[in-house]
């Protein structure tokens, strides 16, 4: 074994402890002060919380401290406070009617404020945190009603669905008649340039109107209604105001011809509590569109 | 492997008395139990009640013929008797299991940025997962923690272990085929549990991932590391035991208490993946972090302050700066740390008492956290020049700067207000990765850079140059990343309480993930740009291995090229 001896560093001029592993020595320098300083006020510190929280386990239970802390106590207390902000009105919220909520300002407010948060954390995720919408999932911000825009459609809206399989929900869909055989390829073709002339969009070169009038007639009418304005009993889109849930080129209206159409929403009633449906549906209806 | 030569150059032995060449008890023993593991895993792949499980099973078969086929093998190559101990009386280090380890580190930290980089762009661009059940964001999270962590950290923590414990204890590694054992087991545990968390094989907990199999045969794996470390220790022929070797054994000794503490699980069938853990309800979660947690502080930070002790002082040509407080804050890590777990379950349904007792503990260990950034920096005490000259210095410490930096922000973070606020959010992620990318990873890249010249025999680095790329472009990587984590994480907790003079949320959840896009761009850049950096030090390392000037060959074992 080699014995070391201690040397003194010329850089720092402190010794050195004499031992050496792979010519790597080690200098004998004290604790830093300010380090064995902070070190000691941590402890300080740490014990001091001790005494004034609950900190150490018993045979049975533990230190509850000084201070009587307690996390949960603590919640309950944020809970309080946030009911106290919200005012009596909550407890109004909860037996109002929709027409009461409308007439009364301070209701329609809170109405509105406890509306968006449930919108964002439950309708968003389909109908995008502006309720702008997307393919397949209706724009609540415009005028365009499926099933109704007054405030005690959007509310049945919000509690059955629309397809959800709720007793009560909106039934009703678009058929496949393509794929049912109840229309040929070219008809359909011809028919879908009809509902294009509708809105005003341009038609192919060649397209036969009369025979698609004909074929919209037969076949269209019966839910779209004449002239193709749509029906919210049976949530059949108003076809002549450009606005499309699906898209309007000829190639998406032949699939959605051939192929038909039936997007779900779900029932919310069960799912959030009535007053919370109000409050959404208040919000819903004060978007833009409400009737 | 890519080029088994490279990790293979025997020492030249000195030419022994013709003795009769026998197999050792290792080597026959350890063939053996190969052999029937071959055969238990192929009835297992028979038998399999799940395709993962099969899989792995068949693979576990394969790999345990090649073991066998290696040690015979390697027994046919071999000369009749061992390799000494000495040769005229200086240690004859084993470097083969090191080079593999360095090899190792650097494949699995690229594929671990790779991986890394992959999730940040998903989580900025969903469409990324390409609706790939393989490629969720849910499987890759593992699989990128597990490789930076485990498979990159763990083969630079075994590789420098296995030299430093060599060369401050001037003695060769203890056993034959056990530190080959250990690095090949190791890895090959990696390959399991890489592979399960792509075939959706987890037990769902964090940093635990792997199931019990995978366990187990880590559990084989670790212990043999113990043992090879601690023989190592037992025959060293310096009459003290050096620091680095202290942190190294608290790393080693507390991992395997932590992986058996917090794995024990029940197999639905020992012929399928699932398991359940013994672990119930607050109890598993306290668990869980007890192991989260103590991974950082004995994977993440004893194994590395282990690197930082040897590596800086040997590249500065300085010595340690304080012996004593390398024994005070030794101590005091390791007896602190081993509390702190749950400050990871602040307002969690874990009892007020428990919360109190992770956060005082954690604030208690701020100072011993920067004893070692202390003793790492000041150790540059008459040396703060070379910082200019030598980026593979000023890698090491720059990586004990953020060692600093983090270990400061965590007791912070684990003060309950200050929690309330950054639970949750990326916050957290951007403090895992100023200690992960800052602090674990350049103090991994310095010393691999100092390593791997000297376990090759090279006179130095390819290129300094591209050391110094490396160095800025992914100081670079890493401002972007924690800066805009910390500014997304404070603005998404900022965002979650906020509420109106109503009394409602003012913000709903789908609001604050669209106002964390920008940022995610950002970090996913930020990590680019530590990948990029990661990709330049393969090369120069690779160069350095091929094409690096020799060392003049010393007459006997290998002395480090400076």
């Amino acid at each position: 074994m080699t014995d070391h001896q201690s040397e003194i560093d010329s850089v720092t001029g402190r010794a050195t402890t004499g031992h050496e592993w792979d010519s790597i020595k080690e200098l004998n320098t004290p604790l830093p002060r300010w380090w064995v300083t902070c070190f000691y006020l941590t402890i300080v510190w740490a014990i001091a919380y001790w005494v004034v929280y609950p900190a150490w386990p018993l045979i049975s239970s533990n230190t509850t401290g000084l201070f009587g802390y307690s996390s949960r106590a603590d919640v309950a207390v944020e809970l309080a406070n946030l009911e106290k902000i919200r005012g009596d009105k909550m407890a109004a919220l909860g037996t109002a009617s929709l027409a009461d909520i409308e007439k009364d300002p301070a209701l329609l407010a809170l109405a509105r404020a406890k509306g968006k948060t449930v919108f964002g954390d439950n309708c968003a995720p389909c109908h995008g945190s502006g309720a702008a919408g997307a393919k397949g999932f209706p724009n609540l911000n415009d005028d365009d009603w499926l099933w109704g825009g007054t405030l005690d459609q959007i509310m049945q809206t919000i509690q059955f669905g629309a397809r959800s399989g709720h007793v009560k929900t909106h039934e009703g869909q678009m058929l496949a008649f393509g794929k049912d055989g109840v229309l040929k390829p070219d008809e359909i073709v011809t028919v879908a340039n009809y509902v294009r002339s509708l809105s005003g969009l341009p038609t192919r070169n060649g397209y036969d109107a009369a025979k698609g009038e004909k074929i919209f007639a037969d076949n269209c009418v019966a839910c779209h209604g004449d002239g193709g304005k749509g029906n919210q009993e049976l949530g059949a889109p108003n076809l002549t105001d450009k606005i499309w849930l699906y898209g309007s080129d000829e190639a998406v209206l032949i699939e959605t011809i051939t192929n038909g159409r039936a997007g779900v929403m779900p029932a919310w009633e069960g799912r959030l509590d009535p007053a919370t449906i109000k409050a959404m549906a208040v919000y819903v209806h004060s978007l833009g569109g409400g009737k | 492997m890519v080029s088994g030569s490279v990790f293979f150059q025997r020492e030249s032995a000195m030419p022994q008395p013709s003795i009769s060449k026998t197999m050792t008890t290792g080597e026959s023993g350890l063939a053996f139990i190969f052999a029937v593991t071959a055969f238990l895993c192929l009835i297992a792949s028979a038998k399999a009640l799940d395709a993962p499980f099969a899989f792995h099973a068949a693979l576990s078969a394969a790999a345990s013929l090649a073991a066998v086929f290696f040690i015979v093998n390697r027994y046919y190559d071999r000369p009749a008797a061992l390799p000494p101990q000495e040769i005229n009386g200086r240690p004859n280090y084993n470097l083969g299991p090191i080079k593999f380890s360095a090899f190792m580190a650097m494949f699995w930290g690229i594929a671990g940025f790779t991986v890394g980089l992959i999730i940040a762009s998903q989580l900025a661009w969903p469409a990324l997962n390409f609706d790939l059940p393989w490629i969720q964001f849910g499987r890759l999270r593992p699989l990128h923690t597990s490789a930076v962590i485990f498979a990159f950290g763990g083969n630079v923590l075994i590789g420098t272990s296995f030299y430093v414990v060599q060369k401050s204890c001037r003695a060769r590694l203890a056993g034959d085929l056990a530190p080959w054992f250990v690095v090949l087991g190791y890895n090959y545990f990696i390959l399991i549990a890489g592979t399960g968390y792509l075939l959706g094989v987890t037990q769902s907990k964090e940093y635990a991932e792997p199931e019990w199999y995978a366990d187990l045969w880590l559990t084989i794996v670790w212990v043999s590391y113990l043992l090879v470390f601690l023989g190592t220790i037992l025959k060293r022929k310096e009459p003290h035991i050096f620091v680095a070797n202290w942190f190294y054994l608290a790393f080693i000794v507390t991992i395997a208490v932590l992986h058996l503490g917090n794995n024990p699980a029940l197999p639905v069938s020992v012929f399928g993946s699932k398991s359940y853990i013994v672990w119930g309800g607050i109890q598993d979660a306290m668990f869980q972090w007890w192991y989260g947690h103590n991974a950082v502080g004995f994977f993440l930070t004893a194994g590395f302050l282990a690197i930082m002790y040897y590596f800086i002082p040997k590249r500065a040509e300085r010595p340690v700066y304080s012996y004593r407080l390398s024994i005070i804050h030794f101590w005091a890590l390791i007896f602190l740390y081993i509390w702190a777990g749950p400050h990871h379950l602040h307002y969690t349904a874990l009892p007020d008492w428990t919360q109190t007792l992770g956060m005082t503990f954690s604030i208690m260990l701020w100072m011993p956290s920067w004893g070692g950034m202390i003793n790492g920096l000041m150790t540059l005490s008459g040396a703060w020049d070379k910082l200019r000259t030598d980026p593979v210095l000023r890698m090491l410490v720059v990586s004990v700067a953020f060692y600093g930096m983090s270990t400061f922000e965590g007791p912070m973070m684990s003060i309950k207000v200050v929690n309330s606020l950054s639970h949750y959010t990326d916050w957290t992620i951007g403090h895992v990765h100023s200690g992960a990318l800052g602090w674990v990873g350049f103090v991994s890249f310095g010393a691999l850079y100092c390593l791997v010249p000297w376990i090759w025999n090279r006179k130095g680095l390819y290129s300094l140059k591209l050391v110094n790329w490396h160095f800025w472009i992914a100081t670079l990587g890493i401002v972007l990343y924690i800066s805009a984590m910390w500014v997304s994480g404070i603005l998404q907790g900022l965002m979650w309480r906020a509420y109106t003079s109503l009394g409602f949320l003012e913000y709903s959840f789908i609001e604050t993930v669209e106002a964390m896009h920008p940022f995610y761009i950002i970090r996913a850049a930020g990590g680019a740009l530590f990948l990029i950096g990661a990709l330049i030090m393969a090369y120069n390392l690779w160069m350095t291995v091929r094409v690096g000037e020799q060392e003049v060959q010393m007459p006997v074992a290998l002395q480090p090229a400076e």
